[in-house]
């Protein structure tokens, strides 16, 4: 007999293992390296977590008690698989272009972006995982009582509630740490979609493993298995065909709607054409999966006692054939199929709590403005973990109220029906373009109405929430309200009943309220982006804004995407523009861009409403009716042509008029140069002449005065100098005659040697630094790069207007080029000056602290000629400016 | 002898300078140093003249002139305008907005002198 301790060691090791091969997949991934992570094959077998404990375990003890019906839960899928072409492309196609998190994401989006439907579709998504989380853990817990049980060294079982708890905190733990290190939910979970993969592939082959066993080992080879199956009941089962229909399209259609499904088919999907692989190769994973089910149930059925859980048999007879290694292998494998199925279950249900009902509820409770407001990355990823501890917990309380001891396959087919209400508003949505909002939402809310009342509350037994009289004579005594009886349908296999009636009234309402209720413009458009998908994809809609409202738009994306993301974002955006910096016009088509690339984060409703915030409103534009109206490929191309042309237009437009701009502004330039020139050389020197004139022509000065006096007339002719240097270091810098010193160095040392040269810390001024990132080796010209950092300190110094003026200097590597922000905590500079400022003797404000103007043209002339640039950085509070230097070999050539 | 005289000018070392000079010329010197509230200044401290820089923090020298020529109370009051700036183009504008004098930075003490002296007599 394995010891339990033995058992609980190789546990404990496997699931090391499985935080190792999650780690090293996230690694590789986060380095770009691991083609292999995104290959089919990874894709195939993270489908498998279709396969969960009930799979494991429960389709052995389903064939134990009704034969083949087992097969009824693969054929489904199968057929889905299949048939990709027809409805899992789509589904792909769109979780793609439209930057969809969930399968409520999906519908909310398809419906006009809803808030509504995505928190029926969370609800009820969240009610019906529940209880196949409390499967997991209640098999896992069977599984290890069985071994407990066997155990003669351990003189006390362990309680099964606390087996059932530390499971749950340990997948909960495992689904935090792996499942959201992303906000994105787009991205894919690489080190999650590993352990799954690897979780597969454990689970088919201790399934094998059990089966071949039994086949070879137990009994003599095929054919005396054979006759052992003829022999048993098995093969005795009445197959009802209405059960055999009702069981394949049902599990047919969870498999397209289990939230964990989506999860992994949709969203984690990397390539489409990964489907046409998995098409076949899933189908064929069910079949290996099945092909030992009746083998062991006869088996089992014929060697152990009458009184023997079936649900257990692929565990319970290695071990008491005295097969350690094969039991503490199964073990493993029932293992692998139920935490896979917790942690997939658990990210998907979490992006949807967090998305659709956390995350609105937030935006709402703080004033609504995602301006104002603190960082949203760390509330959502907050929200998510706290979700993922929350559906995992509601999965244990679930076991703990239904007592546990209810079949496995029956706990399922609860959940099955329950997600199985989606189907109609999916592919509704997917196929008709006629499908309205408010039909979806009818036909769900019923839907899910009647499945409650008729599926899952009785699933409870009789006590818990259904009174024993109810379930006999119906709600207040009516016959007609039986919960299992519906309508005096009497006498029907239960779960055939309760699916026919919910899905009956959830298609037949969502139809007929679909045809007498009018869409929305918004849903039209989305209605036709989803029908068609294949022809256009792009998010219906357009936004209006002023182009103020880019930086607000600027500080919200930063907030949810995380500060390079969004700024690479708004930037090349602004480039496709033909702008320079980080604040593109805000044109529909840039809008339209923003709210996908939010979406992916928060959702299409949130990130919806986000935005309207900000611009205030979306407006359905008369080419957006058109495109929806007139669909001949003909007008759609020719429109497709015009636009381009005009957009090719409108860019060289605008780049003629920015240089037109420039060059007026370089002519009055020059004109100003010289007076400026004059201004700044007279000034110091008015105080010259007119001291030294003092000096000479007054009798009886003081000493004290005297030295004062003269002291002023140094000061003033050092500022002069200072000025003609900077003069000169400009025209040289200008004209490209300047010598470059490059040595070796790092950022650190070239930051220490600025902040020094400009007083450091002295007078109330701090400096933020982060040396750890400082510490990159560059090959320039220190003592230029040195005089550009010590232009930005002291301009701080000067500048900045914050009671207690902090500058933060931050570096980073970032696409083989080095980024160091100084930014500060004051008013920064006014958007219509942020192009000015790098101009010769420009002064934000007229305030006049000593200096001419000319330190940023100097550092802009002098990032040129170390390849590299300054610029300023909107959005960011205070005055910020960005040095962007290359880094490697570019620069030694020089 | 209370002839007062008013500053505006934004270089303490200018503002230095002048006052020196003119103290000692028996002037009682008040100074000013930004364009916002220099009316209220004017006002409050009613010179018998106004020394004024162009290029001030806030409001340019030419503004503040100006608004000192539509006012009634100071159309009459003498003002020296101070350009560091130099080109024809700034004389012919100070003189269009009725400065009484109009000097180039660097100045030579002596011309200041003469200058204030001129215009408080006449």
């Amino acid at each position: 007999m394995p010891t339990l301790n033995l058992l609980v060691v190789f546990c404990l090791l496997y699931v090391v293992l499985l935080f190792a091969v999650a780690f090293g997949a996230d690694r590789a991934a986060r380095r770009g390296r691991g083609r292999w992570l995104r290959s089919p094959v990874v894709y195939t077998l993270s489908l498998s977590i279709y396969c969960t404990a009930w799979t494991f375990y429960g389709a052995v003890g389903f064939a134990a008690r009704s034969g083949l019906e087992y097969l009824t839960i693969y054929i489904g899928p199968t057929l889905v698989m299949i048939g990709w072409w027809w409805a899992l492309r789509k589904m792909v196609r769109l979780g793609r272009s439209q930057r969809i998190t969930s399968v409520a994401d999906l519908i909310s989006s398809r419906f006009g972006k809803s808030n509504l439907l995505a928190i029926i579709v969370t609800l009820l998504a969240v009610i019906g995982t529940t209880p196949y989380i409390a499967l997991q853990l209640q098999s896992v817990t069977l599984s290890f009582a069985t071994f407990a049980e066997l155990d003669p060294t351990t003189a006390t079982q362990p309680s099964r509630q606390s087996t059932a708890l530390l499971v749950a905190l340990g997948l909960a733990l495992f689904t935090i740490l792996f499942g959201t290190r992303n906000l994105d939910a787009n991205e894919r979970h690489h080190g999650v979609v590993m352990a799954i993969a690897l979780e597969a592939i454990v689970k088919l082959f201790a399934l094998l493993a059990v089966g071949v066993f039994v086949v070879w080992g137990l009994t003599d080879g095929i054919a005396d298995t054979m006759a052992r199956i003829d022999a048993s009941n098995i093969a005795a089962w009445q197959v009802s065909g209405s059960r055999w229909i009702g069981l394949s399209l049902l599990s047919a259609a969870a498999f397209l709607c289990l939230p964990r499904m989506f999860q992994v088919m949709v969203v984690e999907n990397e390539d489409e054409s990964h489907l046409r692989t998995a098409a076949w190769a899933f189908p064929a994973y069910l079949m290996l999966m099945s092909l030992f089910v009746v083998p062991i149930a006869a088996v089992g059925l014929d060697l152990l006692p009458a009184d023997a859980n079936p649900d257990l048999f692929v565990l319970s007879l290695p071990l008491t054939q005295g097969q350690e290694g094969l039991a503490i292998l199964s073990f493993l494998g029932g293992f692998s199929s139920a935490t896979s199925m917790v942690i997939v279950a658990a990210i998907a249900l979490s992006t949807m709590v967090s998305n659709h009902i956390v995350m609105p509820i937030w935006l709402w409770a703080t004033g609504g403005s995602a301006v104002v407001s603190g960082d949203l990355r760390s509330v959502a990823l907050l929200t998510r973990r706290l979700s993922i501890a929350g559906v995992v917990l509601l999965g244990y309380l679930y076991y703990r109220l239904s007592g546990g001891g209810a079949a496995l396959a029956a706990i399922g087919l609860v959940s099955f029906a329950g997600v199985a209400q989606f189907l109609p508003a999916l592919l509704g949505g997917l196929f008709w373009r006629g499908a309205t909002r408010n039909g979806a939402v009818t036909g769900l809310a019923l839907g899910f109405v009647v499945w409650l009342y008729s599926m899952f509350l009785p699933s409870f037994g009789p006590t818990v929430f259904l009174p024993q009289h109810v379930l006999d004579s119906g709600l207040f005594g009516m016959a007609w309200l039986r919960p299992q009886a519906l309508f005096g349908a009497d006498g029907m296999d239960p779960v055939v009943h309760a699916v026919m009636w919910s899905m009956l009234f959830n298609t037949g309402a969502f139809v007929v309220v679909s045809l007498i209720t009018f869409p929305k413009p918004i849903e039209r458009l989305q209605g036709a982006q989803f029908v068609n998908v294949f022809e256009h994809s792009n998010t219906g809609g357009s936004w209006r804004a002023g182009k103020g409202e880019t930086e607000d738009l600027l500080i919200m994306a930063q907030r949810i995407m995380g500060a390079p993301q969004a700024q690479k974002l708004f930037s090349d955006a602004a480039r496709r523009q033909g702008i320079a910096g980080y604040l593109p016009d805000p044109t529909p088509d840039f809008l339209r861009e923003l709210e996908r690339e939010l979406s992916g984060s928060v959702g299409a409703a949130t990130a919806h409403a986000m935005i309207s915030q900000i611009v205030g409103g979306t407006s359905v534009s008369v080419e957006d009716l058109m495109a929806v109206a007139d669909e001949t490929a003909q007008i759609m191309e020719y429109s497709s042509r015009l636009e381009a042309k005009s957009a090719e237009q409108a860019r060289t437009a605008r780049q003629l008029r920015e240089a037109n701009e420039k060059l007026t502004q370089l002519s009055l330039q020059k004109d100003a140069f010289l007076s400026q020139v004059s201004h700044e050389l007279r000034t110091p020197m008015t105080s010259i002449r007119s001291f030294s004139e003092i000096l000479r022509d007054t009798e009886g000065l003081g000493a004290d005065e005297q030295s004062k006096y003269s002291s002023i007339i140094h000061d003033e002719a050092v500022r002069l100098t200072r000025l003609l240097d900077d003069l000169l270091d400009l025209s040289v810098l200008e004209s490209g005659r300047v010598n470059l010193n490059i040595q070796h160095g790092t950022l650190a040392g070239m930051l220490d040697r600025a902040v020094d040269a400009t007083g450091g810390e002295a007078g109330g001024f701090r400096i933020q630094r982060n040396r750890a990132a400082e510490n990159i080796a560059l090959t320039t010209d220190p003592e230029r790069l040195a005089q550009v950092f010590i232009n930005l300190i002291s301009n701080a110094r000067k500048y900045c207007d914050a009671e207690t003026p902090v500058l933060t200097i931050s570096a980073a590597e970032r696409d083989g080029q080095l980024v160091v922000d100084f930014s500060d905590n004051g008013s920064g500079i006014p958007a219509d000056q942020h192009a000015m400022i790098f101009e010769k003797f420009s002064r934000v404000r007229q305030t006049r602290v000593a200096g001419a103007g000319l330190g940023l043209a100097i550092c802009r002339e002098i990032m040129a000629r170390l390849g590299g640039s300054i610029t300023y950085l909107p959005g960011q509070r205070g005055a910020a400016f960005r040095v962007i230097l290359p880094l490697g070999e570019q620069m030694a050539a020089q | 002898m209370g002839k007062t005289v008013l500053l505006i000018e934004d270089e303490p070392n200018i503002i230095e300078a002048v006052s020196f000079i003119l103290s000692r010329d028996g002037w009682q010197v008040k100074t000013h140093s930004n364009g916002h509230d220099a009316m209220e200044a004017i006002r409050r401290t009613a010179p018998q003249l106004v020394i004024l820089d162009v290029m001030l923090p806030g409001r340019s020298g030419f503004d503040i002139l100006g608004e000192m020529r539509a006012d009634d109370a100071l159309a009459e009051m003498p003002v020296l305008m101070l350009t560091a700036r130099g080109q024809t183009k700034d004389r012919e504008f100070a003189e269009r907005a009725g400065a009484s004098r109009f000097m180039t930075k660097p100045f030579s003490n002596a011309d200041v002198l003469d200058a204030v002296r001129g215009l408080v007599e006449s």
